[in-house]
């Protein structure tokens, strides 16, 4: 990256488009908080079904649950890899992260589709249009991140991504634990408190 | 003041046209990420929305000069005071303030471009883009009629069919992303390019403020963002988040637009109270009074602000404990505000003051703002407002803090910025015939509207009957909005002439302490030869800096500019637009579209290549 060597160094030391990302990062958080505290303020609000009990899988979304978390590990697994400059280590785990993104998304897709069968669609209740647009939003946001991930695979498939560039992968590793942790919240109070 | 010289007649227009001729002029002011260059773009943008929504409270004031008028009609009444409120909010008062943040921070903080410029560019022409979007409704006849506040469930698809609110609704989401943007890359700019040795209580209060409004912006668009999503859902998608028979909740829509709203209405002050807080102590030769308390004021005026929202909603009927939770919050966030007033009438106090233009423009602040602030303080209490709700008592209020609070202060930094930005005054005559007029107008236009509210008038209706006998009081506000009209003519000839044949301006004409006034008026696209170093609150009443003025034999290195900023806000734009086809994938145009300017962003070189 030819732009270091322009940038004076800033007053805190710290890269500004880290900076500026965790400052997204906490706006993207009044954008979830929004989100969520609509969910819960409709909570039990519609007047037809189905509800969420008559729908929800526990099951099989803990299972994608699980596999999103373990691709946040992927994800640090990749960082530590670009920074040790070791190219297969991060082709691997920069891959996996992004592999299980995909597997989510394949789980949330088959989710919906399943949902729609059972007659919940986004203007069948209140439940509906809450329940889609804020996990609607959420897979907006991995999908975003797999797209990200995938372009940095490929960028690290020719040699693009060495140490110096650990600042990318690591911007992208702090959007994809901020989509992981508000998937957290989402699984917590959607699907396990009844 | 050595550069000044080299700086003189034409400094301006040579510095912002292209030798090449008209269509590369055109060109460069179209790629540019000079955080200058977008400042002007940004003031000239809001000028023009300046216009358009003066005009439209023109037309409303005629329609409601003398009883039962029928100048227009209720439809068109409804679009012309929606659109003017949103304009003015919107399209004029944030953008204006942003104009200045983006031409005097970095001066001020001795920094040569924001920390992200193609962002910068980003942020101007989605928010032009948008602020297009949302003024081409008046071309279909369809301009937004539900209020700036869009109440819920006024705006459903069941009562509002038409294309009125998908205007608003998608024109209002595409101008909050460029605030959002603008947020985020001015609190990164303010944290990190300070030059060495200004700390945080060393910065300009102006730069302050800008902090503390970019703070708010960041973490108030997305409330909004998700209120906006929720309408358009609903409109468009058959969601039921507003849908009282699905069991969707309309005072949601308040909770949600309101969290944002009060703190916008801070967003809108607190670039002016920055303004002021430079203009006073230059023009009293005095520091500014109590330089932390103004500082912790306005931090603490950005925290309460989002503990308020609610004493918009007191007839809404929300109970008694919120309703003494929102009176208590409400009546406590006046400290600092007064705090404000106090301080900069103490830094005036013993002071040798010059009644130049800005300086007028600040002590019209002072008064006309406090006068909004008690009425504001009146019904913060609930009962009092339960009387006032609605009714033009309110409008009188709002117009008084937002009018004569943040756009008094932007027109006091049009005069006192104006030097730095052309390397020419703005005529003083013609200054103080704009100070003047305005004050004749504005007052005369809105101080009876506190009497008209009083008496009963309801807002955002279109005529009234002559039994009420409203009518001298509303002849009254119409003269005063007409002569209001005239000042603001006066306003923007002075700004043209001024720019083309105003007397030529030093470095420093109001002999100012802050860090944009060590360098030319206009400065050099790079502003600073060498970053200065700080080492005081006021460094060039205190240690005179050593002008780096001149021209250096290697040029610093500046950002490239970019294409990609234009056309990646193209896309964005169009995306949201395309949400009114109502068909889900056609808006995937939108995106695609949006995805490879992003990438062709990502992949280009942010500085030119390295001539060693």
């Amino acid at each position: 990256m030819a732009s270091a060597a322009h940038h004076p160094p800033t007053a805190t030391g710290l890269d500004s488009r880290k900076l500026g990302f965790w400052t997204f990062i906490g706006s993207e958080t009044l954008f979830f908080g929004s989100l969520i505290s609509t969910y819960m303020v409709y909570k039990g609000a519609a007047v037809t079904g189905p509800l969420p009990h008559e729908v929800l899988d526990i099951p099989l979304t803990s299972v994608s649950t699980f596999v999103l978390l373990m691709s946040s590990l992927a994800m640090v697994l990749a960082l530590s890899a670009v920074q040790r400059g070791s190219r297969a280590g991060a082709i691997t785990w920069i891959l996996a992260t992004a592999v299980g993104g995909l597997i989510f998304l394949g789980f949330q897709a088959y989710e919906f589709t399943h949902f729609v069968h059972e007659g919940l669609t986004i203007s069948a209740n209140v439940f509906g249009s809450t329940f889609f647009v804020l996990t609607g939003f959420h897979g907006a946001h991995v999908s975003v991140g797999v797209i990200w991930l995938l372009t940095l695979w490929i960028m690290a498939l020719r040699g693009n991504i060495g140490p110096a560039d650990a600042l990318k992968v690591e911007m992208a590793g702090l959007y994809w634990h901020f989509v992981d942790i508000v998937w957290i919240v989402i699984f917590t109070l959607i699907y396990l408190i009844p | 003041m050595t550069m000044s010289s080299s700086h003189g007649r034409g400094a301006a227009a040579e510095l912002y046209s292209d030798p090449r001729g008209w269509g590369a002029t055109i060109w460069s002011w179209i790629t540019t990420v000079d955080h200058k260059r977008i400042g002007i773009m940004y003031g000239c943008a809001s000028l023009f929305f300046f216009l358009i929504g003066g005009l439209e409270a023109l037309l409303i004031r005629i329609q409601l000069a003398v009883p039962n008028n029928d100048f227009i009609s209720a439809e068109t009444y409804n679009q012309l005071f929606t659109m003017h409120g949103t304009t003015m909010i919107f399209l004029v008062a944030m953008p204006m303030a942003v104009a200045f943040f983006n031409y005097i921070v970095p001066l001020q903080i001795g920094a040569r471009d924001v920390a992200f410029p193609r962002l910068n560019a980003l942020s101007f022409w989605v928010f032009l883009f948008g602020g297009l979007y949302l003024n081409s409704s008046f071309l279909f006849g369809a301009a937004p009629n539900t209020s700036w506040v869009g109440y819920a469930n006024l705006t459903s698809a069941q009562y509002a069919p038409g294309a009125n609110v998908d205007f608003w609704v998608l024109g209002l989401s595409i101008v909050g992303l460029s605030s959002l943007l603008g947020g985020i890359n001015f609190i990164t700019t303010i944290i990190n390019l300070r030059a060495p040795g200004m700390s945080l209580m060393r910065m300009p209060l102006f730069t302050w403020m800008t902090f503390v409004t970019s703070w708010i912006l960041v973490t108030a668009i997305p409330v909004i963002a998700v209120a906006l999503i929720f309408l358009a859902f609903d409109r468009f998608y058959g969601a039921n988040f507003f849908v009282p028979t699905a069991g969707g909740d309309p005072v949601l829509w308040q909770h949600l637009f309101w969290i944002f709203g009060h703190p916008e209405v801070y967003i809108l002050i607190l670039p002016s109270f920055g303004v002021i807080s430079e203009v006073v102590p230059t023009f009293s030769r005095k520091p500014l009074f109590g330089y932390p308390i103004v500082v912790y004021a306005g931090v603490l005026i950005g925290f309460i602000g989002w503990g308020v929202w609610s004493h918009h909603m007191f007839t809404t009927g929300l109970g008694p404990i919120a309703d003494s939770f929102f009176v208590a919050s409400t009546m406590i966030i006046a400290i600092p505000t007064g705090v404000k007033i106090f301080n900069w009438l103490a830094t005036m106090w013993g002071g040798s003051i010059r009644f130049a233009t800005p300086m007028l423009f600040a002590i019209g602040l002072l008064a006309i703002f406090t006068v909004g602030g008690l009425s504001g303080i009146m019904h913060a209490s609930a009962p009092v407002d339960l009387q006032q709700h609605d009714s033009y008592f309110v409008v009188a209020h709002f117009h008084y803090v937002i009018v004569g609070g943040a756009i008094v202060g932007l027109f006091a930094g049009f005069y006192y910025w104006f030097p730095k930005i052309t390397g020419r005054f703005m005529s003083e005559t013609l200054g103080q015939w704009h100070f003047w007029t305005f004050i004749i107008g504005f007052n005369l236009s809105f101080f009876p509207m506190h009497f008209v509210g009083l008496f009963g008038m309801p807002r955002r209706v279109f005529t009234y009957p002559e039994a009420l006998n409203l009518g001298d009081w509303n002849m009254a506000s119409t003269v005063g909005a007409f002569i209001f009209g005239l000042s603001s003519l006066i306003f923007l000839w002075n700004l043209a002439r001024s720019a083309v044949k105003g007397a030529p301006a030093p470095a420093n004409p109001w002999e100012a302490p802050t860090l944009e006034w060590s360098i030319a008026s206009p400065p050099p696209h790079y502003n600073f030869a060498e970053i200065p170093e700080v080492r005081s609150r006021d460094p060039l009443w205190t240690v005179p800096v050593p002008l780096s003025q001149t021209r250096p034999a290697e040029e610093p290195l500046m950002p490239s500019p970019s294409v990609w900023p234009i056309l990646t806000a193209a896309g964005i734009s169009l995306t949201w637009i395309l949400v009114m086809t109502g068909v889900w994938w056609v808006p995937i145009i939108g995106l695609a579209w949006t995805a490879i300017c992003v990438y062709s962003w990502a992949f280009q070189p942010a500085f030119p290549a390295e001539a060693h």
